[in-house]
């Protein structure tokens, strides 16, 4: 790969910093669209041309998101960044909280401008308190140096960004508990319609994006659309930062084009420990159906790709297994995990987690019963599809995909009462 | 009674937020009582409710339905562990043999001299430096050895026993 284009200050000593984002031309694309008084409408035709879709997880078009906000509203509207990284395996955002806080805020600037919005709110991850702390310097240097606040650069365009720290619930990933968080309730979704874009933060027409998707916008303003799509493939445009994690031997954030092939990744991150042979990968964070590593060795990673191997892309977060690994421990601590997380406003995800969690425990531990397989299937069929938020499905998808792939472990595990591995 | 510095720090919270939405501080306040007492007791969420305008009941259910806040004392320094998947590839389970025996403690103690407390956490979003744990959720410690986790607890203070 060539010049990184979201990791573009790394190798400098501190990359976080204005003066080095300055340095790699940071800022010039909020300066070229105040300067030439772009058009909200010419800059949503670039975001659509780019091809870019949401980074956080659900692959929607970000430029037809931004459309959908009420042009003509009269009074406030807000912008949101969803920096709320929980789901096991994505640690991406992080790394651009860390390294590049003013390319969030620059992409951020550019959408209140298209938006219309002069306020916009950034909620970090509970647990990465230093990427909070280093996101609050970034916004108080961007503050003094005239790029947030009141007459940017000189213009009549006003956009304040704040942080809002979470504390420790993973389904403020999803986007309406993370608006009631930020309104300080519990982090329940809420049922929609209506759209955040019409009832959104404090029942305001609001627009949420993912931080990597905020992250793009500057190349694709200075570049123009159709040079970042063709930085990918078809239907997946520009780059993407994938995650890898797990059985590897450099585990790390790669930042690539759409479509590299997933054996190359691998590659770069030094590929399996200890020579293992490849088991197993996730390949877009835990709520995504697991594959197998023969099926994964031959696929690109891109939208389409992933989703016809029986998989999603998700946030780009490959988990990767190798032979070592028990399939049955494996899901028994993811299924334990959304059992936790569940908010527990819906009767099928809080009470259908807990029984996918208590009866993937009682096969790992020997005490699992010839019916339960099939039980674990029913029980994610009446989850997925079920409930106010995705939390439900992304319960349901790893049983499912971990019993396709790997159902005569768990009958061994039954069966034996012991490890097949 | 919230203390001076606590009211000033919400004061600044209290500016990101519309003049009334002062709800908005809450997580916030909860963490600044957190930061200097080690634990929030149901006295200090009805002075946030008093001192946001809010219902005690609102303020405790923010309090409990996030993991981070701690309801209890948990000791001077708490650590918590990520269990979940790529913590558990990357090794956590020896990771937190490491801690326990150190520590002479379980998940959910607090040491005898009350210096060390230990937490089982969920994902921390930052999986490719599994395994970790977190001190009193403010500094994240990362690709734990056992020789790393000697080195922290030794500068934390202590670190053999009890």
């Amino acid at each position: 790969m060539s010049t990184p284009i979201i990791f573009n200050t790394l190798h400098f000593d501190q990359p976080w910093t204005l003066e080095n984002y300055l340095k790699v031309g940071g800022y010039q694309a909020l300066r070229k669209i105040l300067g030439e008084k772009m058009s909200p409408d010419a800059i949503i035709a670039e975001v659509k041309a780019s091809g870019l879709r949401g980074r956080g997880g659900a692959g929607f078009p970000t430029g037809l998101k931004w459309s959908f906000m009420p042009r003509n509203y009269q009074g406030e509207k807000y912008l949101v960044c969803n920096s709320d990284e929980g789901e096991p395996g994505t640690c991406k955002d992080r790394d651009i909280l860390r390294y590049n806080p003013h390319m969030l805020i620059e992409g951020m600037a550019i959408a209140a401008y298209t938006m219309n919005v002069k306020t916009g709110y950034n909620y970090v991850h509970g647990e990465i308190f230093e990427a909070y702390e280093r996101m609050e310097e970034a916004c108080e240097e961007a503050r003094k140096a005239g790029y947030l606040g009141k007459n940017i650069l000189g213009s009549d365009f006003e956009f304040d960004l704040h942080n809002h720290l979470g504390y420790g619930a993973y389904v403020c990933g999803e986007e309406t508990a993370l608006l009631e968080s930020i309104e300080g309730k519990k982090g329940q979704p809420r049922f929609k319609p209506p759209f955040p874009a019409s009832f959104g933060l404090y029942g305001k027409p609001t627009t949420i994006n993912n931080t990597e998707t905020f992250a793009s916008i500057p190349y694709i303003i200075n570049n123009g659309g159709q040079k970042f799509a063709d930085l990918g493939v078809p239907n997946s445009g520009g780059i993407k930062l994938f995650s890898i994690s797990g059985h590897v031997n450099n585990p790390g954030n790669f930042e690539v084009p759409m479509g590299t092939p997933f054996k190359k990744l691998l590659e770069m991150a030094g590929g399996v420990r200890g020579g293992n042979k490849l088991k197993a990968v996730i390949p877009g964070g835990s709520s995504m159906p697991v594959l197998p590593g023969e099926i994964m060795m031959d696929l690109n990673m891109d939208f389409d790709s992933i989703q016809k191997a029986g998989s999603y892309l998700g946030t780009g977060a490959i988990i990767v297994m190798d032979e070592t690994t028990c399939m049955v421990k494996a899901l028994e601590r993811l299924s334990y995990f959304y059992y936790e997380e569940s908010c527990g406003q819906c009767t099928p995800c809080r009470e259908g987690t807990g029984w996918l969690y208590r009866i993937i425990h009682r096969i790992e531990h020997g005490e699992g019963r010839p019916e339960d397989l099939d039980l674990l299937l029913d029980l994610c069929n009446n989850i997925a599809g079920r409930t106010i938020c995705a939390l439900g499905d992304a319960a349901a998808w790893p049983v499912q995909g971990f019993l396709k792939h790997y159902r005569k472990e768990f009958e061994y595990h039954i069966e034996h009462k012991r490890c097949l591995v | 009674m919230l203390s001076d510095q606590i009211q000033a720090k919400i004061d600044r919270e209290l500016r990101k937020y519309p003049a009334d939405q002062k709800q908005s501080a809450v997580m916030a306040a909860l963490r600044f009582v957190q930061d200097e007492k080690g634990w929030i007791a149901p006295e200090d969420m009805a002075d946030i409710a008093a001192y946001l305008g809010m219902a005690q009941m609102a303020v405790y259910e923010v309090a409990t339905f996030y993991h981070m806040y701690k309801l209890k004392p948990m000791g001077e320094y708490t650590l918590t562990v990520c269990t979940n998947l790529s913590c558990q590839l990357g090794g956590v389970n020896e990771t937190l043999l490491h801690l326990k025996n150190k520590l002479g403690i379980g998940l959910g103690e607090i040491t005898t001299d009350g210096k060390f407390g230990l937490r089982e956490g969920e994902c921390m979003g930052a999986c490719v430096d599994a395994p970790m744990f977190t001190i009193n959720n403010k500094k994240l410690c990362g690709r734990l050895t056992g020789e790393k986790i000697d080195q922290i607890l030794a500068e934390l203070g202590s670190g053999d026993k009890k």
